[in-house]
């Protein structure tokens, strides 16, 4: 009898935390999307949203190359000197090391990880502006004197990094290949020789495209889940944290699901 | 002159605003008073619709606020001016670029008119030149505030709302911000609002003043009246500062 009401209420508190959760879920869906829809309204002035655009690529973009740098740098020697030692096989050419970490940068360390990365850095960075801005009343501010503050704040931020991000990408390619080089031929694994005939190996064009899309959709997410979090940040200083907490935990379950999705449309 | 019929508002089952009705009039300054947490800043944002009211309705001049749309609503609040009890500068923007802001969002003024209507506004809060550069967390408590009411004039509203512009500050710096406050309103003829429970306030600018007590609006007013008043409520709020001035 105890078991069958011990079921009992543990299917009841199973449906009740099913529904919360649920509900709270597609209420946060409604929510991102009205925000969205918010945010790519007709901008009250086009210059100043053009001139904050400028200023945001500045910030979020140029801002963000000296880590985007060091780790594609690190990342394109370690995998090059990891190909090298773990296919040193007299049957398998040498420059085949070079065309394994070009495949991995190419599809997965550069837009996926870099935009990980990008989650932590620019996605934190953002929730805590605009959650900052929240809980100081200068949003209250700006919608009192009937400016959108949503497409003030929200849009040029998502603007910038749906520009920057896949020229991040592209310069962490670039980076992370040169990384590699320099692994190959300080550590003697690789000549150069071999590594520019396995960076050219099997080359197909479209690969840098794949790369493209999928800055540009990361790079959307990012700033708009975090712009987002930052919004409707209420509270104290303490709830400005937990929002960057959010946005970053957030940013980064979308990233890697759309990186499956989008491998596999792609 | 702007009028509350029985607005109501709540936060999560919890009733902080109860039928409250009052009239706010034209050119004077209209204070609404009150203990901490009795709901005054929920009537204040609720006046310029930052909150949803849940019942009732706010008209400004005959406009209904709760029946205007999206553009009507935006072009209310260009007639609005609020002072936040933070002053909620933006921190990204010199002192000069806060108060020019509304300007460059809502006017085709040339760069040099708006410069010059931002200095007339500095000016007229007895702002130093040499501040304007400065970023809002480089000067003053009190600087902040004139910056803010700088910036709530720019666009010459017909409303003004003030959320304890006093909080903060020291008395003398308090006096010269009320005096402002009640300068600007006299000359512009503004309907001005402002919360407070700070006393010396009440006495120096209450034309017009509403107690409200765990948001029901318990007594209305002068300055002259209030002292004297026979309410039970206003005389306990009061107390303190009958204390003060009159001994025991």
């Amino acid at each position: 009898m105890t078991v069958i009401v011990d079921l009992f209420v543990r299917r009841e508190i199973g449906k009740v935390v099913y529904r919360m959760l649920i509900t709270n879920w597609i209420e946060q869906l409604g929510k991102y999307f009205h925000f969205l829809g918010m945010a790519f309204s007709k901008p009250d002035k086009w210059r100043i949203s053009g001139r904050r655009l400028l200023t945001e690529l500045d910030t979020l973009g140029v801002g963000s190359l000296g880590i985007v740098s060091i780790i594609s740098l690190f990342v394109g020697a370690v995998m090059t000197i990891q190909s090298a030692l773990n296919l040193d096989n007299p049957f398998i050419p040498k420059y085949m090391c070079a065309y394994v970490a070009r495949e991995a940068i190419l599809l997965e360390f550069s837009a996926t990880i870099v935009c990980l990365i990008l989650a932590g850095k620019v996605g934190s960075n953002i929730a805590s502006e605009i959650g900052t801005m929240r809980i100081t009343e200068q949003i209250d501010a700006l919608d009192i004197m009937g400016v959108n503050s949503v497409s003030y704040l929200a849009a040029p931020k998502i603007m910038a990094m749906v520009i920057g991000v896949p020229i991040l990408v592209m310069y962490s390619i670039g980076i992370a290949m040169i990384g590699g080089w320099l692994s190959g031929i300080m550590t003697g694994l690789l000549s150069t020789e071999d590594f520019v005939q396995g960076i050219h190996f099997s080359f197909k064009p479209f690969y840098i495209i794949y790369s493209l899309i999928k800055a540009t959709f990361f790079g959307f997410f990012i700033s708009s889940i975090a712009a987002y979090c930052g919004y409707y940040a209420k509270g104290s200083s303490l709830e400005v944290g937990r929002a960057s907490t959010r946005a970053v935990v957030a940013s980064s379950i979308t990233i890697l699901t759309f990186n499956v999705l989008i491998t596999q449309i792609l | 002159m702007i009028t509350a019929k029985g607005i109501t508002k709540s936060f999560d089952g919890c009733l902080r605003m109860n039928g409250v009705d009052c009239e706010f009039g034209t050119g004077m300054t209209n204070l609404i008073i009150g203990k901490s947490g009795s709901g005054k800043t929920v009537m204040l944002k609720s006046l310029v619709g930052l909150y949803e009211v849940d019942s009732g309705e706010i008209m400004y001049d005959g406009r209904c606020l709760q029946k205007m749309n999206k553009y009507e609503r935006k072009e209310l609040h260009k007639e609005i001016g609020m002072l936040f009890q933070g002053s909620a500068l933006f921190d990204s923007l010199t002192v000069e670029e806060n108060v020019r802001f509304p300007l460059d969002m809502f006017t085709n003024d040339t760069y040099k008119q708006r410069s010059e209507r931002a200095h007339f506004c500095l000016q007229r809060v007895n702002l130093d030149a040499s501040c304007y550069k400065l970023y809002p967390t480089q000067i003053s408590g009190g600087m902040q505030k004139r910056v803010a009411i700088a910036r709530a004039i720019a666009l010459n509203p017909k409303y003004l709302f003030c959320d304890e512009p006093n909080s903060g500050l020291d008395p003398v710096t308090s006096a010269v911000i009320d005096d402002l406050i009640a300068e600007i309103t006299k000359e512009n003829g503004i309907t001005t609002i402002i919360n407070t429970h700070d006393m010396n306030s009440v006495m120096t600018l209450g034309e017009h003043i509403v107690f409200i007590d765990n948001g029901v609006k318990c007594w209305e007013g002068t300055r002259d009246e209030i002292l004297t008043a026979q309410n039970e409520r206003l005389e306990l709020f009061l107390a303190p500062a009958k204390r003060a001035r009159f001994g025991n």
